[in-house]
């Protein structure tokens, strides 16, 4: 299988093999994570920028680290301390990257589409780390990552995605890739974070948290997204928590050996009690490591063979 | 031009040499249109295929290089054994076997990936799949040996000795291998070799390891 796409904007559209061969290039660049000299040769003279229009910690970190590891050279723009401030726009400043000779642009943007946008305008290779509540591929790569770790495959396993799936572009890439990947996924949320449309993707969405746990391989709690909420879509943050937060008791619907994710960063005390957070299920640390290596994979298919025949 | 300077100065022997060039010339023309029918997707037809080394013949290759590294390094002290993968991984725990029947000591032993250090990673067409490296040991102060199935150009080897590097720094490295078959593009030698054969840089050779292929065997063929 030959990696032949110029950009990865999301995981809609991805065929089987197409994930299967990012998560299996991801199994060996984790062990260079875990070296002592965590360094390879790969992509040197490559270049890499991260085009940040929102916050991030660990997206961007990852990213970096990911490109510095395999030995690209990479640069960090904060959108809030550049040209950006100044009025420059989204492709105007795409360009200007362009021109400086990137190879990979990596961004995250609060609009849906802005990386597909981005995409067509430049000649580097785009990479979304997040676009509004659209995509954010490889936080799905790492997810999936980590429970065919855990679990040793994808294909039958029953994944529920628990919280604020109005807002989640998580969600969303987990719910491409996971169905593509043979896994029958289940939404949860109260009403009002449930889009009405999410059924069509080939999920099974309830507002029963009872329903959605029960005999779950992995639970996914997303994060309550609290700087996008309007009013009225829920009446208290501790109401949510107490309704919609996965506690002790509520895990016991799950299998036994339940996977249990969060992308980070955690809202503890609301979607996800602290001792589940720390408890033996969890593995969001371990979501972190599998980060990088996803990340690396991605970078090493994109910029390991030459570029003839590539396109979308 | 060099053909007809010659036809100058010496006469009859020119006239082989002009046929000569004349025919080197065809090769090569042929050969290139092999290569854009391979990039079309069609196999090559290979000639006649030669066998180099049996099932038995392997054996006994393995057998005595296990007993000169045991020699050369004076026992089995700080040496542990690392194969490329994917042929050389085979035939590295072959050797620890075998040093394991002349010494009685199990040496360390690692599988190794050098597709990250390849120096034509741009130039291929494919993105080659990755394997996992897995050392799992120190290799500060120990003696490696490298394994693998052919030495040809030498650019696998240095790939492998700067992936080593990177996993720590070891007292020695030295390098054996199954089959020896010039065109060393590298100034790169082995310690160890089961066999030396010359060989012409249209020729095809192929190491079938059982572990992998079903089968111990060294093959080589001309390519059309």
């Amino acid at each position: 299988m030959v990696w032949r796409r110029k950009d990865l904007l999301g995981l809609r559209g991805l065929s089987h093999q197409e994930i299967g061969k990012l998560l299996d290039t991801a199994v060996p660049m984790k062990e260079i994570i875990q070296r002592d000299i965590k360094k390879v040769p790969t992509l040197r003279g490559k270049s890499m920028v991260c085009l940040f229009y929102e916050a991030s910690t660990r997206t961007r970190t990852s990213f970096e680290l990911a490109g510095k590891y395999m030995s690209a050279d990479t640069v960090n723009i904060a959108a809030s301390s550049s040209s950006v401030v100044k009025g420059e726009s989204l492709i105007d400043t795409g360009r200007t990257i362009d021109a400086m000779g990137a190879d990979i642009i990596v961004m995250r943007h609060s609009a849906s589409g802005a990386a597909q946008l981005l995409a067509g305008e430049v000649k580097a290779r785009v990479i979304n780390a997040g676009d509004g509540a659209h995509e954010h591929p490889t936080q799905g790569l790492l997810d999936m990552f980590t429970i065919r770790e855990k679990k040793g495959k994808l294909a039958g396993l029953t994944v529920t995605i628990l919280g604020d799936i109005l807002h989640s572009r998580v969600a969303r890439s987990n719910i491409w890739g996971l169905t593509t990947m043979g896994a029958r996924v289940r939404v949860c949320g109260p009403s009002t974070l449930l889009p009405p449309e999410i059924a069509a993707l080939g999920v099974e969405a309830t507002t029963d948290i009872e329903a959605a746990l029960r005999g779950a391989d992995v639970v996914n709690v997303l994060r309550l997204q609290l700087e996008r909420q309007q009013k009225g879509l829920f009446p208290t943050i501790r109401e949510y928590g107490r309704l919609f937060g996965l506690n002790r008791d509520r895990l016991r619907l799950c299998k036994q050996d339940v996977l249990v994710l969060h992308p980070g960063p955690m809202n503890r005390g609301v979607e996800i009690a602290d001792d589940v957070a720390d408890g033996d299920q969890a593995s969001i640390e371990e979501q972190v490591t599998n980060g990088v290596a996803v990340r690396m994979a991605a970078l090493y298919l994109m910029m390991g063979g030459n570029n003839d025949g590539v396109g979308n | 031009m060099t053909s007809l300077l010659l036809s100058v100065t010496t006469g009859a022997g020119s006239f082989i040499l002009v046929i000569y060039l004349q025919m080197d010339k065809d090769v090569q023309e042929d050969e290139g249109k092999g290569e854009q029918k391979g990039r079309r997707g069609k196999v090559m037809e290979p000639r006649e295929k030669t066998l180099l080394m049996d099932a038995e013949g392997v054996r006994r290759a393995v057998t005595r290089i296990a007993h000169e590294m045991v020699e050369k390094n004076q026992g089995t002290a700080e040496l542990v054994l690392v194969g490329i993968r994917r042929r050389g991984v085979p035939l590295a725990e072959r050797l620890q076997r075998k040093i394991n029947e002349i010494e009685n000591v199990a040496v360390p032993l690692g599988a190794l990936d050098i597709t990250l250090y390849r120096d034509d990673l741009t130039t291929l067409a494919e993105q080659p799949v990755i394997l996992k490296t897995e050392v799992p040991f120190s290799i500060t102060g120990k003696k490696v040996v490298l394994v693998d199935d052919v030495l040809y150009t030498g650019r696998t080897v240095r790939a492998a000795l700067d992936a080593l590097m990177d996993l720590g720094r070891p007292q020695s490295i030295q390098l054996a291998v199954l089959l020896d078959r010039g065109h060393r593009e590298l100034p790169i030698r082995a310690d160890y070799v089961g066999k030396n054969v010359p060989t012409s840089k249209k020729e095809m050779v192929s190491v079938c390891v059982q572990e992998i292929d079903g089968q111990d065997s060294v093959t080589i063929q001309e390519r059309m």
